[in-house]
């Protein structure tokens, strides 16, 4: 497994997409940091006050949250849907299985690779953005590391959704379906919330129903409440509109259901390893 | 843990028991049944969709059998730890192009467990043998199919393997690469590893293999040494002046049959040509052509897959390779 690890890192070191998403998250951090620095500049200068100034940058992080968010989902689903279905295609795979590899060893080595790889982009591209507005405007949110993670874990389970549609279906078929099954939780999320302000209980269990059976929506809202300022979470009190935003969260997400995100990261691996097992080659 | 292959050097390097593969409705193999020895080299021959590969990947674990058994090197088809022992060339031969020739190397001396002090060495070793020496730098995605080709055959060769499975392995190499891997094979049986190879090129089988098999509707239609399934070696005279009652005085040479002016002995030495000639000048008739030999791989193999074979087009035409 730790064989197959090691190259699946080295081939996604010597592609140039990775090196391009490195550059042009870098250009993004630039570009934010320069624009909050505007921003902020021009705000203080027409006596805007520091609670105000806060709040709006602490919105814009989650903004850029959301946006950069999505190109971990994105890139997830990119390196996923490949990983397996593109090697037993061209029979890349068949060379390595026919050697004293496990087809679980296999799989799990893509996965850790592509894990290892995804969490590193996530830790030096979201510390970088969140260091840089802070360096700019002042502002940190009151936690750093856990919006960095949940970012991340987002991004991982999306990577074994794909990583299993790969043992059976070619990579952009399988990386759409992850792709879309990841805005329809989101919107389920949203819809959820707006379930909860107004008392519409159906739509609440709906939307439950849905962010289980993909829970990426609870690691969004980490990653929201991480990044906002306490005051704001005191002071929208009981306002529907604000509690339906999916950019505001009222509470970090349940221990229950992140123990649940782990066992179906977990489930989702054992399935593919169990479908690639049955495959013939 | 993966536990080191215990090797039994008694036992064949391939037997397999009433073999039978199903996808779908189709038959790839339909009670295949054979035996390959220890350091020899077997010639697996058959039409396109006669069940080669399919055999080849049962025997690596690749694929499951619906029915039958096997074992490979005295151990169950596709246990993990014998595998260390197989050297595996692909039909669909892919290796990661974004690395060094070199690399692919070494990753697959680590996937079959060789120290890592020894990776390097087999590696370059490996690369030598097949002519690829002075590529060991240069990224896979650039070479050609032929020089791909070669580069899985490197790979087959690491660790020196007592099993060698090579699924048409000159598919994509010149006249030059081909008789390089005539040469390669030789070697490696002559090192006491076993070599099976699968083909459709009979030249290529008939020049490098001890024993031969051939393959249709995923049976065995034929096998044996060389000269069993080629039949006996043969001469024919076009010859004038000789009529039925001279063939007695010809009966030494072997057992002839004339048809008009084609005189046919089978079998018979070809050593004994010059004096067959003589013979029959001394009888007085007049030689117009000698031709001594055996009828080829290719008229046998032609003559064994004909038989039984439907018209184009039916369905059990269409089988899967």
């Amino acid at each position: 497994m730790i064989t197959i690890a090691k190259l699946t890192i080295g081939e996604a070191a010597r592609r140039r997409v990775l090196w391009v998403l490195v550059i042009l998250a870098a250009v993004a951090v630039g570009l934010t940091a320069w624009g909050v620095s505007a921003l902020v500049g021009s705000a203080r200068d027409g006596g805007v006050s520091d609670l105000d100034i806060k709040f709006a940058v602490s919105q814009i992080l989650i903004f850029i949250a959301f946006m950069f968010g999505f190109v971990l989902v994105m890139t997830a689903a990119f390196f996923g849907s490949p990983a397996i279905a593109t090697d037993l295609e061209s029979g890349i795979a068949q060379a390595m299985l026919a050697r004293p590899l496990r087809r679980s060893s296999y799989l799990l080595g893509r996965w850790l690779g592509l894990a290892i790889v995804m969490v590193v982009y996530a830790a030096v591209a979201g510390f970088l953005a969140i260091g840089a507005v802070g360096l700019v405007s002042g502002y940190y949110p009151p936690d750093v590391i856990l919006p960095v993670a949940y970012l991340a874990g987002q991004a991982l389970i999306l990577l074994s959704l794909t990583v299993l549609l790969s043992t059976r279906l070619p990579p952009i078929a399988g990386g759409s379906i992850a792709v879309v099954a990841y805005g329809l939780v989101w919107m389920a999320g949203v819809l959820g919330k707006i379930g909860l302000a107004i008392g519409t209980t159906s739509l609440v269990t709906v939307s439950d129903a849905v962010r289980y059976l993909l829970p990426t929506d609870a690691f969004w809202q980490g990653v929201v409440y991480g990044l906002e300022p306490s005051f704001v979470i005191n002071s929208v009190g009981d306002e529907v509109v604000a509690r339906s935003s999916p950019f505001f969260a009222a509470a970090p997400p349940s221990n229950a259901i992140l123990a649940w995100a782990a066992v179906w990261v977990v489930l989702v691996l054992v399935l593919a390893v169990n479908q690639l097992r049955r495959r013939e080659l | 843990m993966i536990h080191m292959p215990r090797v039994s050097l008694d036992m064949p390097a391939i037997e397999v028991t009433d073999l039978r593969k199903r996808y779908g409705q189709v038959d790839a193999l339909a009670g295949l049944t054979m035996t390959v020895g220890r350091g020899e080299v077997f010639g697996f021959l058959g039409p396109n969709g006669a069940g080669k590969t399919t055999t080849v990947k049962l025997l690596l674990g690749l694929a499951r059998p619906t029915a039958g058994s096997g074992k490979v090197l005295g151990a169950p088809m596709g246990d993990l730890a014998t595998r260390r022992k197989i050297g595996y060339l692909p039909e669909l031969f892919r290796y990661q192009p974004w690395m060094k020739a070199r690399e692919v190397l070494t990753l697959h001396g680590e996937l079959i467990g060789l120290p890592r002090a020894r990776r390097g060495a087999a590696a370059d070793e490996a690369l030598r043998i097949v002519g690829l020496g002075d590529k060991a730098g240069e990224t896979v995605g650039k070479f050609s199919k032929g020089m791909q080709q070669r580069l899985g055959l490197g790979t087959a060769l690491l660790g020196e393997p007592a099993l060698i499975v090579l699924d048409e392995p000159t598919s994509a190499l010149d006249p030059v690469g081909r008789v390089d891997v005539r040469g390669i094979v030789r070697a490696a049986a002559d090192r006491g590893a076993a070599v099976f190879l699968n083909s459709h090129l009979l030249s290529e089988v008939e020049q490098v293999c001890d024993r031969v098999a051939i393959i249709d509707h995923g049976r065995v239609v034929a096998s044996g040494d060389l000269d069993d399934v080629l039949g006996q070696a043969e001469t024919q005279i076009r010859v004038t002046g000789l009529s039925p009652s001279d063939l007695a005085a010809i009966e030494p040479f072997g057992p002839p049959t004339l048809d008009g002016d084609l005189l046919a002995i089978r079998p018979m030495d070809a050593e004994r040509v010059p004096d067959l000639v003589a013979t029959l000048v001394a009888m007085g008739a007049k030689v117009h052509e000698v031709r001594a030999g055996r009828s080829s791989l290719e008229q046998r193999f032609l003559a064994l897959v004909a038989r039984d074979r439907p018209p184009a087009g039916t369905p059990s035409a269409q089988r899967l390779r």
